[in-house]
């Protein structure tokens, strides 16, 4: 063995946490998300002579004799309570009854005295085709359902994708609302924590301690306990309209909770650090004699600002800006409390989908759908910092 | 110092790893699940300390928010980390079907006939029956409203209102307050146009509507004077009066009640203890206590009959307060829980 391979070897025992953290922590649940929005093996599993006679299925004419009997067959073949579970929560996202339905058909047929001669004998929804329809769509191990849906769309009886009536979905309409409410934000942290930044670094000894610490020490305090901090600051009773009243500078309180308002001030602040952190690490680095040398060239202060200190800081801003922006997609907590309903983001669609419901594959859909327009948003960036700022 | 630095974060580290290897061997302590706030703490003095100091050993208690999806999450990955949970009717009935819970020692429990029929199942047994309900602060309001109609009129009481988020209770009490009979209501909920017709009456309402989700917030919202009146948890009411001396009103009539009740999660650590336990909280002279704290109905016969007759007239089960309020319909929502919340978000949206 030469002496390279074995050093190659030795580096990656030592990079091994690292790989095996990556992969643990970020490759396995981010494939498994994405495995989950398109898998679709819930019905296929436990059905399989269903499978193969709903294949001659006209999918318009009532059942047949045989499509009764493949289905009772396969039901009566179940063993595992989970599996069906799982089953028929795919069955009655697709057309809600089937909860009912088949409670009452697998109990039906586990009464071995009186057995039942057909499925519609059990229940008179087995005659709609709608029924079968949905168990007849479920039939394939992959699916585009979830990802469709997660964008608005949907097939129809005949297979076609078109777009769903405004009335069962707008997944689109929250999604373009959370790129929107991440932007604000970015944007007032960047208002906000650009010149703090620059005063911080400007500053030494205690004076600077003292600023970086009212930066630091939110972020040791729990999210959940900051964002009700801003309920009680915010409320229509609250200490700011309190004292703006007392003042006399406004007649009737301010609207400024369950509405946009609030979310951006809450969430402005929550995520101020991640924008002030890495655009005074970037400033920390640039030499202070910098801008005395502008000066002494006879650039006046804002020129010297506009052409020497924000070119050199802009890439703190960016990576600043980055880190607030991805952070806001994914806020959950602050616009349930304090947003209305006409704020709330995706991250609360994706936990209804996956908490209130169990059904993994629209929350992973959501969650891909979110993933990807983060990455396109990440390659813009990357794209535009490639460009070294401030060398021409 | 770097040095000293170092070998510490080398030490704590070695802890954490240590103690996550080592956790396993130590079995967990009884663990029991149920909603938080001054609900659980009367839980906590009447069921878990008592039964702790019976068993000899600690009992944990924490509190969720619900969602099927948690339990099955929980029960899939297998060795799930709570043994006892309180669950709402939908959670029952689709974790009983799907397999997610054990199956009820009904013996232990002192037989299926001690209880009101609503609170017996295969995987559970009734805790409790609780009313979702119109409250008012009496303080602030000395007529308040009588009917679902009189919370939709803004006219007459005028200031914000408060409902959960969701379509569970919301459109039920929307069709209520369009006119909808109690004996009608679900029949009409289960048709296209009564879908329809609930969103339509929803819509006049719309703007003055804040909407909750845990169940500590509708009471923080009256308090603060944020709304005029709002859908609330009967007992958590009942509750604020007694500990903080407020006048908070409870609105019986077109009120919406359901049965919680006590589950053991399939395969869990302590699941014979979690049966235990679901029986001891189950005994008459245990349940008993319970309305002194929080005004919930027992579905324990028995331990109804033990109830004074002072907090007897607050709870849902008085017949009473029991005449013109309407059984949740699990059936009606474990069918269409989804798509009417998708189509509910849509609403919001727009």
């Amino acid at each position: 063995m030469s002496a390279a391979s074995s050093r190659t070897g030795r580096s990656l025992i030592l990079l091994a946490p690292l790989l095996l953290f990556l992969i643990g922590f970020f490759v396995w649940p981010l494939f498994s998300m994405m495995s989950q929005a398109v898998s679709d093996p819930a019905v296929l599993k436990l059905l399989p002579r269903s499978a193969e006679v709903l294949a001659d299925w006209d999918r318009k004419s009532p059942p047949s004799a045989a499509m009764q009997t493949a289905l009772m067959e396969d039901l009566k073949a179940v063993d595992d309570d989970q599996a069906l579970g799982d089953m028929v929560r795919r069955l009655n996202s697709a057309r809600s009854g089937f909860r009912t339905l088949m409670g009452k058909t697998t109990s039906a047929l586990d009464e071995t005295a009186n057995p039942p001669a057909d499925l519609v004998s059990i229940d008179k929804r087995w005659e709609k085709p709608e029924f079968w329809l949905a168990i007849a769509d479920a039939l394939s191990p992959y699916t585009d359902r979830n990802l469709l849906a997660a964008v608005d769309f949907g097939r129809n009886a005949a297979g076609e994708i078109e777009h769903l009536p405004p009335d069962q979905s707008v997944n689109s309409v929250i999604l373009a609302r959370t790129f929107w409410i991440a932007g604000l934000v970015t944007f007032f942290c960047a208002l906000i924590g650009f010149p703090y930044a620059i005063i911080a670094a400007s500053l030494d000894g205690w004076k600077r301690d003292l600023m970086l610490g009212a930066v630091l020490l939110p972020l040791w305090t729990s999210l959940l306990v900051r964002t009700a901090a801003w309920f009680i600051l915010l409320q229509e009773k609250g200490l700011i309209n309190d004292l703006l009243l007392t003042l006399g500078i406004i007649n009737s309180p301010l609207a400024l909770i369950f509405n946009r308002t609030g979310v951006i001030i809450a969430m402005t602040h929550v995520l101020l650090p991640f924008m002030v952190l890495p655009i005074y690490s970037v400033l920390i680095t640039i030499p202070k004699n910098l801008m005395p040398a502008a000066a002494s060239l006879g650039a006046p202060p804002l020129r010297a600002f506009l052409r020497v200190l924000l070119p050199l800081s802009l890439r703190g801003v960016a990576s600043g800006g980055l880190l607030v922006f991805i952070s806001a997609i994914g806020y959950y907590i602050t616009p349930a409390l304090i947003g209305g309903p006409g704020d709330q983001m995706i991250s609360s669609i994706i936990a209804f989908y996956a908490t209130g419901s169990a059904n993994w594959g629209m929350a992973g859909a959501l969650g891909m759908v979110l993933l990807v327009a983060t990455l396109v948003l990440y390659s813009v960036y990357a794209r535009l910092s490639s460009e070294e700022p401030g060398r021409r | 110092m770097k040095t000293i630095l170092k070998s510490g974060v080398l030490a704590a580290a070695a802890i954490v790893l240590s103690a996550s290897i080592v956790a396993p061997a130590f079995a967990r302590d009884l663990t029991v699940v149920s909603w938080g706030g001054n609900y659980q703490d009367a839980q906590r003095n009447i069921y878990f300390k008592p039964f702790s100091e019976k068993l000899g050993k600690p009992v944990l208690d924490e509190a969720w928010d619900g969602g099927i999806g948690v339990i099955q999450s929980k029960v899939k990955a297998g060795a799930p980390n709570w043994d006892a949970v309180q669950v709402e009717a939908e959670e029952l009935a689709l974790g009983c079907a799907d397999g997610l819970y054990e199956k009820i020692d009904w013996d232990k429990m002192g037989g299926k006939d001690k209880f009101l029929d609503s609170a017996v199942n295969d995987c559970g047994v009734g805790a409790i029956v609780w009313s979702t309900a119109i409250a008012y602060d009496g303080d602030k309001l000395k007529e308040g409203p009588t009917s679902w109609a009189d919370f939709w009129n803004v006219e007459k009481f005028p200031g914000k209102r408060s409902l959960r988020k969701g379509p569970k209770y919301t459109l039920e009490f929307a069709l209520l307050a369009d006119g909808v009979s109690k004996d009608e209501l679900y029949d009409v909920l289960g048709t296209e146009e009564g879908v329809a017709r609930a969103f339509k009456k929803l819509d006049e309402l719309k703007s003055n509507i804040v909407w909750w989700e845990s169940g500590a917030q509708p009471l923080q919202f009256l308090a603060s004077g944020e709304v005029a009146m709002t859908s609330a948890y009967n007992g958590r009411i009942t509750g604020i009066n007694r500990s903080e001396g407020k006048h908070f009103k409870v609105v019986f009539p077109g009120s919406i009640y359901a049965v919680d009740s006590w589950v053991v999660l399939k395969d869990a650590e302590n699941k014979d203890a979690a049966q235990d336990f679901i029986a001891f909280a189950s005994q008459p002279e245990n349940q008993a206590k319970l309305p002194e704290f929080v005004a919930y109905g027992l579905p324990n016969k028995d331990a109804a009959a033990k109830v004074p007759a002072e907090f007897a007239k607050d709870l849902p089960t008085d017949p009473a307060n029991m005449t013109d309020s309407i059984p949740l319909n699990v059936d009606f929502w474990i069918d269409n829980a989804e798509t009417l919340t998708a189509r509910f978000n849509a609403w919001l949206a727009q």
